[in-house]
């Protein structure tokens, strides 16, 4: 009776063999390697570059470990594996100083990381070892608002000066132009005038839904952004600041960046042994946006403020007040880039690169102003600074430049700042963990001690008191482990230190099914079956309460998983996973072993489950 | 080798009066500290700035509050964690500054103080997301208890599915008390450690309501209290072996897993103690209160009516 049919033998040794195997990369660790990324749209990463990083080595008479080229998504990189962290990072400067002749503006991103050593024929089977989270490797997290209040007003910022150039442009006579808190009014005398403005806005601006109020020598059109519209604004704002931030980190050199969407209007932004918190945060913390406005020169003459008025940074360290038009003529949404560069007469300037929309508006506002001041306005946290303000000295396009009396460090500062300001919506971080490196290996070795000895200790109880079937317990919970870890690797999950607890908890509530099974076979026992019976009976009657009490703890775990967040879910996500491999390895793979030993005899006098204590005479416990 | 020599039924529904009656006053202090003294909320839920530095020698707590002091606004907390060089210092939220400008000016001012100094860890938690948390983490347990009793009112009856929850909630209860009586930070992992010790506290009760199950079927004459202590009496060796494995696990992160993990294993250690006395005591004595009944498990046998007589 207590045998398997040899397909469930099959079974049981596969998913052992599959659990080895991907549980097998967790233990080859990991080596210092140089990673080349590519630092600009236009530069491609591909297996030429991989044999020009080979001979930059062998010229610096570097040794090196291996050289791979990976694509990953539309990424493509290029790494290299070396011996120990002091030629990883001799390494790393010959190949920037080879790579990036030009510091200011590199052409490629080379940073430091790790890579596993799994073998090959691993690898290839996808069996790669776990994720590891900050808080085990070390590294910032940042979690960020996206201001979409601010996106969409900015969006009607943009909309009401369009309206007024396209009214001007189609001679509509209007009183008055003014953007409320959610929509834009346009007013006018009389009726002929709004229907011609209705007529041409239906048609050029989609985004808007228009509704005519007022009535007499009053009449306005209220124009406001459909549903859509300002969802549309919302995932472009998301994506735009996603984006930005892929460039802000790519300016550190970051190995492997975790940049994304949480929720509708949240960003989160990992950084992995990330060292310099500092700069990492002032870099991503700087919540700018960019405009381009024309100066007000009268108000300027006259000394007043204008329609606004920003500050300025003057070259002699003071402050004074530049006041501006209405009109924006563009924003940082429509910025491609700025760097630093030298223009004709080898001086240093900035080069600025705009979308197609932002070269238009440029060359619309640009034509007509020729001679005149333009300034470009960073606002930071609602304040606004004008961080240049130059003269127009021709019409401007999708690429033009700022020149003057600029060191190179200057040019550089300033292409920074563009770039800072090309965020469609402010941010603002709302979470931050930094994790120091030392804490993180730290937090490794405390996580894996706890769960070694309280497994020892479970281990050491389980064979002195239950014999043979505490070993095969004991057997079964590894095989659980084992499972258990080989599952998280699969499924690429990242290990986080409450991961570790809820796999050492796991492990010491995973050895209840198997207290269950052992006490009820003993129990067997005791009422006089015979062993085979009882290991029969003992397994049978365990179960039904094995799966009960264990769908109780996934109920807890699955809500855990569904309401939790960070940490939390962490822990969620492997406890679910144990509960899962529990109930497989008690009791199948233990059976499957107790099957095996003591299964195929035919005359089985005793098993070995440590004393089966009988009272006598006395009326037996529980019930007959 | 045997720990439980068990001759007879012990008569665990005997105590249940007067041991819960101690159940109910203890319930009633814990939920008494906890309207108004509240739980020391870790900074997850509160918003605010904690970070972790380090020295290379025993740290002047005196000289490094001096220095907060001047950063910070508010109260503000300087402690030791874990040993004499390592230090956490809880910055409360401050209008106007950002994460990281407060704790890298505390950072500077403690470098000013001894270079020697190591930032360890920052951790920076604005209020919108305390709040969402606190509201995500009772929806959990909402959930958690919601789920367990419509499975257990499926699996067996709804008195059991009542008195599995009144006996886990008051663990619950009762290690959130401990927490707030003694003042113990209570963050996510805490509050994760909570949640996992009332699924496995309900486990507990369901493994000594299967076998009441299995015992009303098994002992005909026996009357509703015989057949509890019974049951308990079969499951003991059991409820205590399991647990003190688990234990064992708990009091190894306790003792080796450093203090990040020390209020997580100290909920789970308090968590798994209770869970061992309310599944015996409590679970079973409310499903008793509650009146179960043989009928309400044990479905009368149908007679098999196949025969009939036809004139």
């Amino acid at each position: 009776m207590n045998r398997y049919a040899l397909w469930k033998y099959i079974g049981i040794v596969i998913a052992l063999i599959l659990g080895a195997i991907y549980t097998l990369p967790n233990f080859y660790g990991e080596s210092p390697a140089v990673q080349v990324s590519s630092g600009r749209q236009t530069v491609r990463i591909d297996t030429a570059l991989m044999s020009r990083v080979e001979t930059i080595l062998k010229d610096a008479q570097i040794p090196n470990a291996g050289v791979f080229f990976d694509t990953i998504g539309p990424n493509s990189t290029v790494r290299v594996r070396f011996a120990d962290t002091d030629t990883q990072l001799t390494a790393k400067d010959t190949i920037q100083r080879a790579l990036d002749p030009n510091p200011e503006e590199p052409a490629y991103v080379v940073a430091l990381n790790l890579i596993s050593n799994t073998p090959s024929w691993l690898v290839g089977v996808r069996a790669l070892p776990m994720y590891l989270g900050l808080d085990l490797r070390g590294g910032v997290h940042f979690l960020l608002q996206v201001d979409m209040r601010a996106a969409v007003d900015k969006r009607l910022d943009t909309l009401t000066s369009d309206i007024r150039t396209q009214l001007r442009e189609k001679s509509i006579r209007h009183s008055g132009i003014n953007k409320t808190p959610a929509s834009i009014e346009i007013r006018f005398r009389d009726q002929e005038m709004r229907a011609r403005a209705q007529d041409l806005l239906r048609t050029q601006v989609g985004e808007l839904a228009l509704r005519e109020t007022g009535q007499g020598e009053d009449l306005a059109l209220v124009a406001a952004l459909t549903p859509a519209a300002q969802r549309e604004i919302q995932d472009s704002a998301l994506r735009q600041n996603i984006s930005t931030l892929h460039n802000r980190v790519n300016e550190l050199g970051v190995a492997e960046p975790v940049i994304q969407q949480q929720g509708a209007d949240r960003i989160v932004v990992q950084l992995p042994g990330v060292q310099d918190v500092a700069r990492a945060k002032t870099l991503l913390g700087r919540t700018a946006t960019l405009e381009i406005r024309l100066v007000d020169q009268d108000a300027m003459a006259a000394g007043t403020s204008g329609a606004v008025s920003v500050p300025e940074r003057t070259a002699g360290g003071g402050i004074r007040q530049v006041p501006l038009k209405r009109e924006v003529i563009a924003t940082g949404n429509q910025l491609n880039g700025a760097s630093a560069t030298l223009d004709e007469n080898q001086q240093p300037a900035t080069a600025v690169r705009m979308d197609e929309a932002g070269g238009r508006a440029m060359r619309a506002a640009t034509r007509e102003n020729i001679g005149r001041l333009m300034a470009i306005v960073l606002y930071e946290k609602g304040k606004g600074e004008a961080i240049s303000v130059a003269t127009i000295q021709s019409e401007l396009g999708n690429n033009w430049r700022i020149t003057g009396r600029f060191t190179i460090q200057e040019t550089t500062d300033l292409a920074l700042l563009i770039r800072s300001g090309s965020l469609a919506a402010p941010m603002e971080i709302i979470e931050e963990r930094t994790i120091g490196p030392s804490l993180g290996a730290e937090n490794i070795d405390r996580g894996f001690k706890s769960t070694l000895y309280g497994f020892a200790a479970i281990a050491l109880f389980m064979i002195v008191y239950y014999r043979v079937f505490g070993l095969i317990s004991v057997a079964a919970l590894t095989v659980n482990l084992m499972l258990l870890i080989a599952l998280l690797s699969l499924l690429q999950a990242t290990l986080t230190l409450p991961g570790i607890a809820a796999i050492a908890l796991t492990l010491g509530m995973a050895i209840d099914a198997n207290v269950l099974i052992n006490e009820r076979v003993r129990e067997e026992l005791r009422g006089g079956r015979t062993p085979q019976q009882a290991i029969y009976d003992g397994y049978d009657k365990a179960f039904a309460t094995i799966f009960d009490s264990n769908i109780t703890t996934l109920i807890a775990g699955l809500a855990l998983l569904t309401f939790g967040s960070g940490p939390v879910r962490g822990f969620a996500v492997v406890h679910v996973l144990g509960i899962l491999t529990s109930i497989f390895s008690a009791v199948y793979v233990s059976r499957a072993m107790v099957n095996l030993y003591y299964g195929t005899r035919k005359k089985l006098p005793a098993i070995s489950i440590g004393q089966v204590w009988k009272p006598g005479a006395a009326t037996p416990v529980g019930a007959k | 080798m045997e720990f439980f020599k068990i001759r007879r039924t012990i008569p665990f529904m005997r105590y249940s009066l007067i041991l819960n009656a101690i159940s109910a006053i203890s319930f009633l202090i814990a939920v008494g500290f906890l309207i108004f003294r509240g739980l020391n909320l870790s900074i997850e839920f509160t918003g605010g700035t904690v970070m972790e530095v380090a020295y290379k020698e025993a740290a002047q707590l005196e000289q490094i509050r001096g220095a907060v002091e001047q950063q910070a606004s508010g109260e503000f907390q300087v402690q030791n964690f874990g040993t004499s060089r390592d230090v956490l210092i809880r910055l409360p939220l401050r209008q106007g500054f950002t994460s990281g400008q407060q704790a890298e000016r505390v950072m500077e001012t403690l470098r000013a103080q001894n270079p020697n100094v190591e930032l360890r860890r920052v951790e920076f938690v604005g209020p919108q997301v305390g709040a969402e948390l606190a509201q995500d983490g009772l929806l959990a347990l909402l959930m958690v208890v919601i789920g367990i009793m419509v499975y257990l009112a499926f699996r067996f009856e709804w008195k059991f599915a009542v008195a599995a929850i009144v006996a886990n909630l008051h663990d619950v209860i009762l290690v959130v008390g401990m927490f707030s009586i003694f003042g113990w930070e209570f963050s996510l992992p805490v509050l994760a450690a909570v949640l996992a010790v009332l699924g496995y506290s309900v486990n507990e009760s369901v493994i000594i309501f299967d076998r009441v199950r299995e015992h009303f079927k098994k002992m005909r004459r026996a009357t509703v209290i015989e057949v509890i202590d019974s049951a308990i009496t079969a499951t003991i060796s059991r409820t205590i072996i399991t647990h003190g494995c688990t234990l064992a696990m708990a009091l190894s992160m306790l003792f080796f897993g450093g203090p990040a993990l020390h209020y997580f294993a100290l909920a789970l250690t308090i968590g798994i103690l209770f869970g061992i006395y309310s599944s015996v005591f409590v679970a079973a004595a409310i499903a008793m209160y509650l009146g179960i009944k043989r009928e309400d498990l044990v479905k009368p046998v149908k007679r098999e009516d196949d025969q009939q007589v036809v004139p």
